[in-house]
């Protein structure tokens, strides 16, 4: 029996696997949307805008490490999604996203609500497909979630007029798929696997290096018995953090422009690095000429483009991640019987590196008035016994959270990493909370961000997802505002947000529950009492509007030129004094 | 430096675009392109020509890899090739009398072709390297070009350049 292109669309996605599609609908997806609301196997969330729905299907994808699936209309509904597409990009997620197209004879023509979705989207996609022909529409489907799960992860988009969901062909969902042009390399090159090996025996002073790659390939295990079996300390970048205990005794914590001072310097210093899924990010490796002067590099990642890229690789490894771990381990447990003895060999390594960690530790002064953002990160991180998931937007929060929110499992910590989208965070949240329905979810914002995408707030009321929002209130665009301190002079161009909206009146419209911290005594309550409560909830934190965040290599700056602390020109500019006040009053901060 | 780079790619609509992309996103010009379907129907050869930083072209080259629609790259630059392209001159005839039977010799000479021929021009195929089609050109200059068009290299590894290759380390040995 045939069956229209709407009917093998979802009996596709049911085949796949998927259990719920974030969405809006619209006039030429009516019919796929038609026939979703008549089976009960796939559910829909009604998101309340596009980059919502985008952004959510990113969060249950990190969240799960299956591909997260959006589906909106053509034209606007495509283009809004084009931000979720670019972040799903740049940091390797599993994303299906499924958009609407004017009818085939139509395209072209300027017709209503008409955009180039193909197109548009070709640059920030890990591949694109207009289905053209009903009968191409479960094939198109098979492949576009084998390409965006398998090798490195990364949005598809896949494109259908109008009439290719209404015609009728025969389904049956093919088994395999068949790309002459894409095979993607698991296992890595022996030889090279056996010089890495002997790389690592000879190095005194080696780091391991861990990106998000690490995540997508499930890897945390192999990471942890390589790094214990190596007695190599290990540092992650933001994308990478989870993969590694960030409490076990190896674990540096964050490394690069805001990493730890110890990290940093580690690197700097080390005679090898043992890159796992990593891609060596500017955010990372500071100025490249100064990166790891004395370092001999072992670069292991499954896409080719990332080796060599940045930073010259002497052992390049192309290859899966976990199975290129696994390879090495065995080889590496055959090649040396004496752990002890390796221990011996690194203890000085270890020792100047908890030398480091102990000069400069991650520091913050609290006392009694106002609040700091990185106490409330350590209190959260203290009460909720690192059992929930947390999501964070962009900015000075994103950093204070990686810093202190020492979170130790896997897709626990969910970020916009590459493409910095202020926004994500919310509805990435939700997402995650979508795929996880009993676990805590936290969503750790700051108003500016938080503003970006706040009309998800009905998303989470009507669906009740109970995300746990802790609103880091600073009344800024905190590190626009920290740059504008260190480079610009104290100008606060265009980076004053001020005290609206009222948070808690915001989230009682949406019949969502405020709790709102004005004093460091208030933090913990208001925590606890959130915590308990079953919805959604909103914590609103009115934290220091001039705390900076440190250790911070300055853009361009080397990796072991790190600025610790406010400079002496801040600190005397009072900051509890004349600014605060003219902040208090919005006075002078407002537009010049 | 001038590279020459092979594509192998799905004969589909999209691919070239995504090919393209890969330049321009980088601010790379394209300096020649042929596209045209293989043996197999199914698949297509894109010959292109570019010029920029080896390092920035390695990079380009990689993420042709990665497309999904792309079979095989090579940079035929350094391996030992043959490129050939293909011109179609159309030159005035009518300013000197003697100008036709100037082209002719210089025809001759460069085994190109008049293909075709009006009271008042004469239209000239030749095909051979860039340094012959531009000798040609600057030879036909004086005599006044009417209308140029070239349809850019295409290109072929060549088997002997592969056989002295892998002769050579025996070489070393001796």
């Amino acid at each position: 029996m045939k069956k229209t292109g709407a009917e093998i669309f979802v009996e596709s996605l049911k085949q796949e696997g998927v259990k719920v599609i974030f969405g809006i609908p619209g006039g030429v997806v009516l019919k796929i949307f038609d026939v979703l609301h008549q089976q009960k196997d796939i559910e829909v969330i009604l998101t309340r805008h596009e980059q919502g729905a985008a952004h959510m299907a990113e969060g249950y994808a990190k969240a799960t490490g299956k591909a997260g699936v959006a589906l909106v209309t053509s034209g606007p509904g495509m283009t809004n999604i084009v931000t979720g597409l670019a972040d799903a990009f740049m940091d390797s997620v599993p994303l299906v996203a499924f958009t609407g197209q004017v009818s085939t004879n139509l395209i072209g023509n300027d017709a209503f609500q008409e955009a180039d979705n193909v197109g548009i989207s070709r640059p920030c996609t890990k591949h694109n497909v207009l289905v053209k022909d009903v009968n191409d529409l479960a094939r198109t489907i098979k492949e576009a979630f084998y390409i965006a799960t398998t090798g490195r992860p990364g949005p598809v988009l896949v494109d259908i007029p109008k009439d290719v969901s209404i015609n009728k062909a025969d389904f049956k969902y093919p088994d395999k798929v068949n790309l002459r042009g894409y095979n993607p390399t698991y296992e890595g090159n022996k030889h090279q696997i056996k010089q890495a090996a002997e790389e690592i025996m000879k190095a005194r002073k080696p780091v391991i290096y861990v990106g998000g790659g690490a995540l997508f390939s499930d890897a945390a295990d192999e990471i942890l018995e390589f790094a214990e079996l190596t007695q190599v300390p290990v540092t992650m970048t933001l994308m990478g953090l989870g993969s590694f205990p960030g409490t076990h005794p190896l674990s540096m914590g964050m490394l690069g422009m805001h990493g730890g001072y110890w990290s940093n310097m580690a690197m700097h210093h080390a005679d090898l690095l043992i890159a796992v899924g990593a891609r060596f990010d500017d955010r990372v490796t500071g100025k490249l000429s100064d990166f790891s002067p004395e370092a001999r590099v072992i670069h292991i990642d499954i896409d080719p483009t990332s080796i060599k890229k940045n930073v010259h690789a002497h052992i390049p490894i192309v290859g899966d991640v976990r199975t290129v771990l696994r390879q090495l381990t065995v080889l590496l447990r055959s090649l040396d019987g004496n752990v002890n003895e390796r221990r011996q060999q690194l203890r000085p390594w270890l020792h100047q590196i908890e030398e480091w960690k102990r000069v400069h530790p991650l520091r913050y002064h609290q006392d009694d008035k106002v609040i700091k953002p990185q106490y409330v990160i350590e209190k959260l991180f203290e009460i909720t016994k690192n059992e929930g998931i947390v999501a964070t937007d962009v900015g000075q929060h994103q950093m204070w959270a990686a810093q202190y929110f020492k979170g130790s499992r896997p897709r626990t910590f969910i970020t916009s990493g590459g493409l910095g989208t202020m926004g994500f965070g919310f509805p990435a949240a939700l997402g995650a909370q979508k795929a996880y329905p009993d676990k805590l979810v936290l969503c750790i914002t700051s108003e500016g961000s938080f503003q970006m995408n706040l009309q998800e707030l009905a998303t989470a009321a009507v669906y009740k997802l109970p995300v746990k929002i802790v609103l880091l209130n600073n009344g800024f665009h905190g590190m626009v505002r920290q740059w504008q301190d260190l480079f610009y002079e104290g100008r606060y161009a265009s980076s004053y947000l001020g005290k609206v909206p009222d948070f808690i009146k915001l989230a009682d419209a949406y019949g969502i529950p405020g709790f709102r911290a004005l004093k460091p005594a208030e933090v913990e309550p208001v925590i606890r009492e959130s915590v308990k409560h079953k919805g959604p909830v909103l914590m609103d934190f009115h934290v220091d509007p001039f705390e900076n965040c440190y250790p911070m290599i300055p853009a361009g700056g080397a990796q072991h030129e790190m600025v610790l602390e406010d400079p002496p020109e801040l600190r005397k500019a009072d900051k509890g004094g004349a600014a605060k006040k003219k902040a208090d009053e919005g006075e002078g901060i407002l537009p010049a | 430096m001038e590279h020459i780079i092979s594509v192998l790619v799905e004969n589909k609509f999209g691919v070239l675009a995504r090919v393209a992309g890969l330049f321009s996103a980088r601010g790379y010009n394209i300096e020649s392109l042929s596209v045209a379907p293989t043996l197999d129907p199914t698949a297509s050869m894109i010959t292109i020509v570019t010029e920029g930083d080896d390092r920035i072209v390695e990079q380009i080259i990689k993420q042709l890899n990665k497309v999904v629609e792309v079979m095989k790259v090579i940079d035929l630059t350094e391996a030992a090739h043959l490129d050939r392209e293909t011109a179609l001159i159309k030159i005035n005839t009518n300013t000197k009398l003697e100008h036709r039977d100037e082209a002719i010799r210089i025809c001759d000479i460069f085994r190109a072709k008049i293909v075709d021929s009006s009271p008042t021009t004469y239209t000239i195929e030749v095909t051979g390297d860039v340094g012959k089609v531009e000798a040609l050109i600057n030879l036909l200059k004086p005599l006044g070009i009417k209308e140029l068009i070239r349809t850019g290299r295409i290109a072929i590894g060549r088997e002997a350049g592969k056989t002295a290759a892998r002769r050579e380390p025996q070489a070393d040995k001796a």
